[in-house]
C-alpha cells in the first residue's frame, strides 16, 4: 500500500506554486478525541452488574419454575410394552411382518387435573431426522406446487415409480410416523383435535392446496404412514409437522389434542397401533400428553439455570462487597498493583 | 537586473570541473557496440529513420494494473493468501454435491471480501493513474519546427525532440544539454528528487552547440547522437554527438536527468536522449521492500492452528461419520432405515462407508470453514488505512515551518509502531537541525561570542551546576531556547567587542580584518540581492558555509555580488570607519574535499597583492602554518578545544601572500593538471594545490553550532521513560558525536563510557609502517579484547545498576560486525544504556540494524533524513524518514515521513500503542468470534450423527462474518483506545505493553480461544436444554431445527456483540452504532429475509414473525443465554482489573478516580518507570539527586 505519496517526486510544478497549506483540520473525529464514555469495572459497577442480574434471573427464574410446575405432563414409554412377550427379542420381526397384531392397549393416570387444551405428543429417541441425507431428502418445490410435480432431484431413492414421480417425494415424506392412537375415557372416547398443530405458515405457503399425494408408498419397500390420495397436502396436517424436521435426535412430535378437561385420578385407555419402526435402530417411543404454561411445555431446566445463575451472581456480588470491607485497598496502588516488568536497560 | 547581471557571470571558472574534458578513450571505444546501440536523430524525431527505430514514449505509468491486467492480476494477488485460497476452493467445492449449505451463500461473502479488497486496490492504482496523468500532462515547449516552440505534453516527447526548459522546470526526460542562456552554456540542476542533495549541480553543454542560444537557431539544427543503452546508472553516460560533420565525445556533464530541476538559469536547450521508461530515475525507481508486521506474522501462524483445528475436527468427524454409516447396514439389515442405507449415494453409502468418510471429510472441512474469518484480512487492510489516516491527520505532528503533516506511506506497520525496542537514530538532520549557526570565534588568539549553546547548557547540568529544580522547570528551559531563536537564521554570534564595527578597536584589529574578509571571500556561495530592500541572501553548497557569508555580512564584510573573475565586498575601512566597496580579482579556487578537508582561493585584491585564503579542519591546517604564522597557535589550539568540547564545528582560518613568480608557476602547473585527462588527475590537481598551501599565517578559528531540533531532550527522555533503546548510528567524529550524546541526554554523568576505537599507539604505528595485513590483524585483536573488557565490566557490575554507554567508531566498527565477533559486540551493547557508533559509514549503519533487529529478534526503527540513512530505513523494521530539508530520498525510502525528531514522541506512543493494541485486540477478537460460532456448528454436528447438517440456515451462515459481527470489530481497530493520548505520554511505561507483547501473547491469544470455546459450549448446550424436547410456545408447538437454529444464531450475534462492548473501553457513538446495529441489523435481516417468499428464505420463512417473536420461551432464552456466556469473561475481568490490573487498567484507574491532578501520586505510578531508567534527563535528575541524598546520608 502506498498512501498518499503524492508529495514524492512526481508533484507537478503547479501544485508547488499554489501552495496549500496540508495542516490537516483540527476536529474531534480526525484527532480521536470524540467525546466516549469510558467505563472501567469499578466495584461499583461490578456489583451493580451482579447484583441486578441476580434482582432480574431471579424472579423470572420463579416465575418459570412455577409456570413449569402447573404443567402437567404424563409420558408413557411404549415400545417395549407393546411388542408381545411372544416374539421375546425378536421385535425386528415384530414389526417388520404385516401379520402381526399391532395393537396395543395402554392405560394412563392423570395425576393432577390437566386443562384443556391437552396436546399429544409422540416422541421419538435416536431418531436423526437432522441427519444431512434426511434433510434435503425433499422437493419444497413439488410440495408447494402442482406445477412443480416433477422436480423430484433431490428426493432418491424415494423420487420416481414406473408410473411417475412420487408426491410427496424423499426420505422424510416416506418415513412418516404412522403410529395412532386412541384414547377413551371411562370407554367414553376422546375426540383428537388436528386443527391446528401444524405452523399456519406452513400450511399457507409450502404445502400446496392443489397437490395431491401420488404413487405414495406405492412400491418397493415401505417406509411410514399412507397418505389419503384424496386430501391435498396443506390439509395433511400430519405431514406437515413431520416434515419440519427436528433439531435434534430426541423430539416430539405435535400428534392432535384433546379439547377436554381431565381430572386428577382418571384413568385414560389409549389404543396404540404400534406400527412405526424404531426397533432396528434402538429409538424409543412415548406417547406424551401435555398442558402448556404461558412458556410451552413442562421445562424445569430453564427455571431452574435462571435461579442458579441469578443466585451465582448474588454470591459473586456479596463476594465483591465482602472483599471490599475485608480488604478495602487503595486502588491504583502502584506497590500492589505492579505486574510489569520493564526489562531492557536494568540488564 | 538580476537575471541581466546573472548572466554575465562565467561560473565555470569557479569551479572545476571533474570530468573536464572528454576524449574518445575508454567507454566511447564502445559506442555502436552492444549495450551502446542507441541511436538519436536530434530535431528530427518524425524522421523515417527514427520511426523505425521505435524507441518508447515518454508517457510513464507507475501504476499496477492497466484495465485489461487488472482483474487477473489482482486476483492472482488475492488468492496468493493462504486463506483466501482456502475459501476459494470451499467456494468451488460448493457447487458439488458434496456442500452442506448452498454455492451461492458459499460464494458471496467470498466475493464481497475479495471485492472489498478489489475496489481498494483500483481505488489505489486509480490515484496513482492519476498522479501519473498530472506528470504526463505537464507542459515543456518542444520544438516543431522552423524554429518555432510550442507547448505540449510531456507524454508527446519523442526521442529526439528539441525542448526548452526554463526556469524552476522540471527536466520531461533525460536530455542531452545543447545550450543555456549562459554564455558558457552551463545550468544549474537540483537533483533532490534522484539523491536527496540540495546542492546544486553544473552542467555544461558541448561548445560546439552552445552558440544555439535562440529559438530560431533551432529551425535547421541537426545532430546525430549514439550512445549507450538506457540504464540505471546516474552518474555515467557515454555517447557522441555528429554535429556539422564532427564527432564530439558526450559525458554525464552534459545529461539532465528527468524529475531533477532546472535552477538559477533562465533557460536551456536540449535534445531528448531517453523518454519514459528509459529514463535513468525510472530505470532506478525499485519497489520499496514490502515490510509485514510481526503481529500478521503471528496471525498467520494462528491461522494455520486454526487450519489444524479445522482439520482435527472435521477428521474427528469423519471418522464417527465412517463407522455410523457402515453400522447402518449390517448383512442387509437396516439400522437407520429412514437413511435409506440400502439405496444411498457415495456419500452416505454404508457398503463404501471409508469412501463416504473421505467425501464427508472435504465437506467438514467446508462447514467449518467459520472458523476462520474470512472477512480478518480485509477488516484488517481497512482498518489499517483509517489508522493511517489518523496518524496523517493527527495536528501534533504537524509541523508548521515546512507545512508537513506526518504522512504514512504505508500502513502495514501501524501497529509495529507500538513494539518498537530499539530506535536506531541518524544524528545530523534528525537529532540536529542540520542549520549552523555562527557562535563563536577565535581570531588572533582571543575568543570572542557570549552565546551558549545546548550542549554548554547540558554541560552545566552535567557538572552539577545549579539546574532549575524537577522535570517541569526543565521544560521550560527548553521551551525558552527555542522561543529565544536568534533572529538572522544562521547566526547566533554577539559579542560588542567585535559587533557594530568596534572591531577597529581591538588590539589585533588587522588580524580582525583579514579574518572577516576572508570569511567574506572564501567560500563559493552566490549571492541574491534583493532589488527592493537591497538586502543581500546567499546560496551556498552547505549550511556551514552559508553560515560564514551571513557571519561576515552581519560583521560588516557584506559580500554582494559574484562575477566571473571577481568578488564584491561593502567592507567597513577602519581608518575612514566609512563603507567602501571593494572588488578581488578571483583567480581560482581550490576545492573543498574530504580528502584535503580545506579549501582555498586565490585573489587579487585592489592593490594588486596575491592572497591565498584559506580555511579547514584543524588537524590539516596547523600542519600547514608557517613559522612565523604560529603567532596565535597555542591559544588558538585552545579555543578550538574548548569549542569542539562543546559540540561546535570548529575550521581554522589562514592565508599568505603570494608572489607572482609563485602564482604563475603555480596556476600553469594547476590548468595543466586540471586539463589532464589521465587517471591521475585528481593526484596531480592535489599535488599542485599541496604545493602552495603551505607557509600560511594563523588568523583564527571559527565555530558553528549544530543545533539540536525542538524538542529532542524531551522526546528521547519520553522515550527512555517507555524504555525504547536509542542508538545514535552518525558520520561524525567521535568528539562530536559524545558532545551531542550529552545534550540530548544520552550520556551523562556517572555513565560508564566503553570507548571502543583503534587510536592505539601500536596501530598507529603499524598505519605508518602501511602493512595492511598487519594494521588488520592488530585491529582486530584490538577490538576483539576492547569488547570483552567492555562486556566483563557489564557483567561485573549487572547487580549495582551502573549504567554504561557504549562508544564506537567507524573503524572498530569493521572488524565488531565481522561474523565471528558480531554476537559479543551485540551482547556488549545490549547491556548498556546507550550506544552511539561515531564515524560510521552507510553501510555500517544499515549492517548495525540487521545486526540488532537479527541479533535481539525485537523490533527496530530507524530514523534517518539523508540518502545516507536509506540503507539503515529499509533494513530496519520500520523506517521513519525526516521530511527535512536534506531531500525526498529518505522520505521516498521510509514507511512513514514525519517533519521532526520530536513526533516520533507522539508517533510511537501514542499512535504506535494505540495501533498495536487496537490490531491486537481485533485479531484476537477475531478468532474469538469466529471459534465461538464455528464450535456451536461443531457441536450441533455431534448431534446430528456427524452428517455435517449445518444448524443455520445458509444465509445466517454466510453473512454471519459480513455483516452482523464484522462492523464492531473494525470500529474497535479504528477508535478504540484504552487511555487517552494524554495519558499515553503521561506515563510513558504504558509503551512497555507493546513492546514485550502481552497483549498479542500465545497465552492471551489462547485465552480469547477459550473463551470463544467456553461461550460456544454454553450458547450450545443451554439453547439445546432449554428448548428440547417439550412445547416451545404455548400452543404446544415443538422447536423444530429452523426454530433451534435461529435461536442459537441470535444467542451468538447477540453474545459476540455484547463481548465486544464488554472488551473496549472507549465507547464513542460510533462504537455504539456498530455494535447495537449489528444486532438490530440481525433481526432486521431476519425480518426481511423471512418475508421473501420460501422458495429463497426456506426454513427462515416466517420463522421470526411467526415463531420466535410471539414466544416468551425466545426471549428468555436469549437474555438467558446471553448473559450466562457473558458472565464468566465479566468476571474474569473484574478480578483481574481489581486485582491484577494491567498497566492501562492501572492508568484507567487513576483517571478515573481523578487522581492524575494530585502530582504525588502520578510520581508514584511513574517512580518506577524512572528507576529502572538510565538516559533521559530524568533519570540524569535522579541520578543527581540520588548522589546528592547519597552525599548527605555519608555526611550524617
Amino acid at each position: 500500500m502506498d498512501l498518499g505519496s503524492t508529495d514524492g517526486a512526481s508533484e507537478s510544478p503547479s501544485a508547488a506554486a499554489k501552495k496549500h497549506s496540508k495542516k490537516p483540520k483540527y476536529s474531534k473525529f480526525t484527532q480521536q478525541e470524540l467525546p466516549a464514555c469510558k467505563p472501567i469495572l469499578t466495584h461499583g459497577w461490578v456489583i451493580t452488574a451482579f447484583v441486578s442480574v441476580g434482582v432480574i434471573f431471579i424472579p423470572i427464574g420463579l416465575a418459570s419454575l412455577f409456570a413449569s410446575e402447573r404443567v402437567v405432563e404424563i409420558v408413557d414409554r411404549y415400545d417395549k410394552d407393546c411388542v408381545p412377550s411372544t416374539y421375546g427379542n425378536d421385535t425386528l420381526a415384530y414389526i417388520q411382518s404385516t401379520q402381526t397384531n399391532k395393537t396395543c392397549i395402554r392405560s394412563l393416570t392423570v395425576p393432577k387435573q390437566m386443562k384443556s387444551p391437552i396436546y399429544i405428543y409422540y416422541q421419538l429417541d435416536n431418531f436423526y431426522q437432522n441427519h444431512r441425507r434426511y434433510v434435503n431428502s425433499r422437493s419444497d418445490e413439488q410440495l408447494r406446487s402442482k406445477a412443480y410435480e416433477f422436480d423430484t432431484d433431490d428426493c432418491d431413492p424415494e423420487s420416481n415409480t414406473d408410473k411417475g414421480p412420487i408426491v410427496p417425494c424423499g426420505l422424510i415424506a416416506w418415513s412418516l410416523f404412522n403410529d395412532t392412537y386412541g384414547f377413551s375415557l371411562q370407554n367414553k372416547v376422546l375426540q383428537v383435535s388436528k386443527k391446528g398443530i401444524a405452523w399456519k405458515s406452513d400450511q399457507k405457503h409450502k404445502f400446496g392446496s392443489d397437490v395431491y399425494p401420488k404413487n405414495f408408498q406405492s412400491s418397493g419397500l415401505i417406509g411410514g404412514a399412507k397418505l389419503n390420495k384424496s386430501i391435498p397436502l396443506s390439509n395433511q396436517v400430519d405431514l406437515i409437522v413431520w416434515m419440519r424436521t427436528a433439531a435434534l435426535p430426541t423430539f416430539r412430535k405435535l400428534y392432535g389434542k384433546i379439547e377436554v378437561d381431565l381430572e386428577a385420578n382418571q384413568k385414560i385407555t389409549v389404543v396404540i397401533q404400534n406400527n412405526y419402526n424404531t426397533y432396528s435402530f434402538g429409538g424409543k417411543k412415548k406417547l406424551v400428553l401435555s398442558t402448556t404454561s404461558w412458556f410451552g411445555g413442562k421445562n424445569d431446566f430453564l427455571g431452574i439455570a435462571y435461579l442458579t445463575v441469578g443466585g451465582l451472581s448474588l454470591f459473586m456480588a456479596i463476594s465483591f462487597i465482602l472483599l471490599y470491607v475485608v480488604k478495602p485497598r487503595p486502588l491504583g496502588d502502584p506497590s500492589l498493583l505492579w505486574n510489569i516488568n520493564p526489562v531492557g536497560h536494568s540488564n | 537586473m538580476r537575471t541581466v547581471r546573472r548572466k554575465k557571470l562565467h561560473f565555470s571558472k569557479i569551479y572545476t570541473f571533474r570530468c573536464g574534458r572528454a576524449s574518445f578513450k575508454g567507454d566511447h571505444s564502445q559506442i555502436g557496440g552492444p549495450g551502446f546501440s542507441r541511436v538519436v536523430h536530434c530535431n528530427e524525431p518524425g524522421s523515417f529513420e527514427a520511426a523505425i527505430l521505435n524507441y518508447v514514449g515518454n508517457y510513464v505509468s507507475s501504476t499496477k494494473y492497466t484495465l485489461a491486467t487488472f482483474l487477473p492480476k489482482s486476483l492472482f494477488e488475492q488468492f496468493r493468501r493462504v486463506a483466501n485460497f482456502y475459501f476459494l476452493v470451499t467456494g468451488i467445492l460448493a457447487f458439488t454435491p458434496l456442500a452442506p449449505y448452498s454455492a451461492v451463500s458459499a460464494i458471496l461473502p467470498l466475493f464481497l471480501v475479495i471485492g472489498a479488497t478489489m475496489v481498494k486496490e483500483g481505488i489505489e492504482d486509480w490515484r496513482r493513474r492519476q498522479q501519473d496523468t498530472g506528470v504526463n500532462n505537464r507542459k515543456v515547449k518542444v520544438h516543431f519546427g522552423d524554429g518555432a516552440f510550442e507547448q505540449t505534453e510531456w507524454k508527446n516527447l519523442r526521442v529526439g525532440d528539441i525542448v526548452k526548459v526554463e526556469k524552476d522546470e522540471f527536466f520531461p526526460a533525460d536530455l542531452l544539454l545543447l545550450s543555456s542562456s549562459y554564455e558558457d552554456a552551463v545550468c544549474y540542476v537540483e537533483t533532490m528528487n534522484l539523491d536527496g542533495e540540495t546542492n546544486l549541480k553544473l552542467k555544461q553543454a558541448l561548445e560546439a552547440t552552445s552558440s544555439l542560444q535562440e529559438d530560431s537557431n533551432f529551425g535547421d539544427f541537426k545532430a546525430l547522437v549514439k550512445c549507450e543503452d538506457p540504464n540505471a546508472n546516474l552518474y555515467s553516460f557515454v555517447g557522441s554527438m555528429e554535429f556539422e560533420e564532427q564527432q564530439y565525445p558526450l559525458t554525464p556533464q552534459q545529461l539532465l536527468l528527468r524529475d531533477s530541476k532546472l535552477r538559477n538559469t533562465d533557460y536551456i536547450y536540449g535534445a531528448v536522449i531517453f523518454t519514459g521508461q528509459d529514463t535513468k530515475v525510472i530505470q532506478n525507481s525499485t519497489d520499496p521492500p514490502s515490510k509485514r508486521s510481526r503481529i500478521e506474522k503471528k496471525m498467520d501462524k494462528i491461522i494455520y492452528f486454526l487450519f489444524c483445528v479445522l482439520v482435527m475436527l472435521s477428521f474427528i468427524g469423519s471418522v464417527y461419520f465412517g463407522i455410523t454409516t457402515n453400522d447402518d447396514l449390517e448383512n442387509g439389515t437396516m439400522k437407520r432405515w429412514y437413511l435409506r442405507p440400502d439405496n444411498s449415494t457415495i456419500f452416505f453409502d454404508p457398503k463404501r462407508a471409508p469412501a463416504a468418510a473421505v467425501y464427508h471429510f472435504l465437506t467438514a472441512v467446508m462447514l467449518y470453514s467459520y472458523l476462520i474469518p474470512i472477512s480478518l484480512y480485509v477488516s484488517i487492510e481497512i482498518v489499517k488505512v483509517l489508522q493511517s489516516i489518523f496518524i496523517n491527520q493527527d495536528v501534533h505532528m504537524y509541523y508548521e515551518e515546512a507545512d508537513k503533516p506526518a504522512n504514512a506511506r504505508t500502513s502495514n506497520l501501524n501497529e509495529e509502531l507500538g513494539q518498537v525496542d530499539t530506535i536506531l537514530s541518524d544524528k545530523t538532520g534528525t537529532l540536529t537541525c542540520n542549520s549552523m549557526e555562527f557562535i563563536k570565534c577565535s581570531v588572533a588568539g582571543t575568543a570572542y561570542g557570549h552565546g551558549v549553546t545546548e550542549v554548554e547548557k547540558a554541560m552545566a547540568r552535567r557538572k552539577g551546576s545549579p539546574l532549575p529544580n524537577g522535570l517541569e522547570a526543565d521544560k521550560d528551559t527548553a521551551k525558552d531556547t527555542s522561543v529565544a531563536k536568534s533572529l538572522i537564521k544562521g547566526f547566533n554570534f554577539e559579542d560588542e567587542r567585535i559587533m557594530n564595527g568596534n572591531w577597529v578597536n581591538e588590539p589585533h584589529s588587522y588580524v580582525v580584518q583579514k579574518f572577516l574578509r576572508l570569511l567574506a571571500i572564501c567560500h563559493t556561495a552566490i549571492p541574491e540581492v534583493d532589488e527592493e530592500t537591497g538586502k543581500v541572501s546567499y546560496e551556498a553548497e552547505s549550511p556551514d558555509e552559508a553560515a560564514f557569508v551571513i557571519a561576515a555580512r552581519e560583521l560588516g564584510f557584506e559580500f554582494y555580488k559574484r562575477t566571473q573573475t571577481s568578488v564584491s565586498l561593502h567592507e567597513l575601512d577602519p581608518v575612514s570607519g566609512k563603507k567602501i566597496d571593494r572588488l578581488y580579482g578571483l583567480l581560482n579556487v581550490l576545492e573543498f574535499n574530504s580528502s584535503r578537508k580545506r579549501m582555498s582561493v586565490i585573489v587579487r585584491d585592489e592593490e594588486g597583492k596575491l592572497l591565498l585564503l584559506s580555511k579547514g579542519a584543524d588537524s590539516v591546517m596547523f600542519e600547514r602554518l608557517a613559522k612565523n604564522g604560529r603567532e596565535f597557535e597555542e591559544e588558538t589550539r585552545e579555543h578550538v578545544n574548548e569549542y569542539a568540547d562543546a559540540g561546535l564545528r570548529t575550521l581554522i582560518l589562514a592565508y599568505r601572500e603570494l608572489t607572482e613568480e609563485e602564482y604563475k608557476a603555480f596556476n600553469e602547473e594547476f590548468t595543466e593538471a586540471k586539463n589532464s585527462v589521465s587517471a591521475d588527475r585528481e593526484a596531480l590537481i592535489d599535488e599542485a594545490t599541496e604545493k602552495i598551501e603551505k607557509d600560511l599565517i594563523l588568523l583564527g578559528a571559527t565555530a558553528v553550532e549544530d543545533k539540536l531540533q525542538n524538542g529532542v531532550p524531551e522526546c528521547i527522555d519520553k522515550l527512555a521513560q517507555a524504555g525504547i533503546k536509542i542508538w545514535v548510528l552518525t558520520g561524525d567524529k567521535m568528539e562530536t558525536a559524545i558532545n551531542i550524546g550529552f545534550a540530548c541526554s544520552l550520556l551523562r554523568q556517572g555513565m560508564k563510557q566503553i570507548i571502543i576505537n583503534l587510536e592505539t599507539p601500536k596501530i598507529k604505528a603499524l598505519e605508518k609502517a602501511e602493512d595492511k595485513l598487519a594494521i588488520a590483524k592488530a585491529s582486530k585483536e584490538s577490538v576483539l579484547q576492547q569488547i570483552s573488557e567492555g562486556k566483563a565490566q557489564v557483567t561485573a557490575s549487572s547487580e549495582s545498576s551502573q549504567a554504561f554507554a557504549l562508544i564506537i567508531d567507524g573503524k572498530s566498527l569493521v572488524y565488531a560486525l565481522e561474523d565471528d565477533m558480531k554476537n559479543l559486540f551485540l551482547e556488549l551493547a545490549v547491556g548498556c544504556a546507550s550506544v552511539i557508533c561515531c564515524r560510521s559509514s552507510p553501510k555500517q549503519k544499515a549492517l548495525v540494524t540487521r545486526l540488532v533487529k537479527a541479533g535481539t529478534r525485537k523490533t527496530t526503527l530507524a530514523i534517518g533524513d539523508g540518502a545516507n540513512d536509506v540503507g539503515m530505513l529499509q533494513e530496519a523494521d520500520i523506517g521513519i524518514g525526516i521530511s527535512g530539508v536534506e531531500g525526498m530520498q529518505a522520505v521516498m525510502s521510509s514507511d512513514i515521513a514525519i517533519a521532526q525528531f520530536r513526533f516520533l514522541e507522539r508517533l510511537l506512543l501514542v499512535h504506535g500503542h494505540w495501533c498495536y493494541r487496537r490490531i491486537s485486540s481485533m485479531i484476537c477478537y477475531f478468532f474469538y468470534k469466529n471459534i465461538t460460532f464455528g464450535l456451536t456448528v461443531f457441536l450441533y454436528e455431534a448431534h446430528a450423527s456427524f452428517s455435517a447438517q449445518p444448524a443455520y440456515n445458509d444465509w445466517f451462515l454466510s453473512f454471519y462474518n459480513v455483516f452482523f459481527t464484522s462492523l464492531p470489530v473494525i470500529a474497535m481497530g479504528v477508535f478504540d483506545q484504552d487511555v487517552s493520548a494524554r495519558f499515553c505520554l503521561k506515563f510513558p511505561l504504558l509503551y512497555q505493553e507493546g513492546v514485550q507483547n502481552v497483549l498479542f501473547s500465545w497465552r492471551r491469544i489462547l485465552g480469547w480461544m477459550f473463551n470463544g470455546l467456553c461461550t460456544a459450549i454454553i450458547i450450545f448446550f443451554l439453547c439445546k436444554a432449554s428448548l428440547d424436547p417439550q412445547a416451545f410456545n404455548r400452543n404446544g408447538k415443538v422447536a423444530g431445527l429452523e426454530i433451534v437454529g435461529a435461536t442459537m444464531y441470535t444467542c451468538v450475534v447477540w453474545v459476540v456483540n455484547c463481548q465486544m462492548a464488554l472488551a473496549i473501553s472507549y465507547f464513542t457513538l460510533i462504537q455504539h452504532l456498530f455494535i447495537w446495529g449489528g444486532v438490530a441489523l440481525w433481526y432486521l435481516f431476519l425480518l426481511a429475509y423471512g418475508a421473501i417468499p420460501p422458495r429463497f428464505s426456506t426454513t427462515a420463512y416466517k420463522v421470526f414473525v411467526e415463531c420466535l417473536a410471539p414466544s416468551p420461551s425466545f426471549w428468555l432464552v436469549t437474555i438467558f443465554v446471553v448473559i450466562s456466556a457473558l458472565i464468566p469473561y465479566f468476571s474474569y475481568k473484574s478480578i483481574q482489573m481489581r486485582f491484577f490490573p494491567m498497566y492501562h487498567g492501572m492508568i484507567q484507574w487513576i483517571r478515573h478516580e481523578g487522581h492524575c491532578e494530585d502530582p504525588e501520586y502520578c510520581n508514584m505510578v511513574r517512580q518506577r518507570s524512572l528507576r529502572s531508567q538510565t538516559v533521559g534527563f530524568t533519570a540524569r535528575i535522579a541520578a543527581r539527586n540520588n548522589r546528592v541524598t547519597d552525599r548527605f546520608h555519608n555526611h550524617g
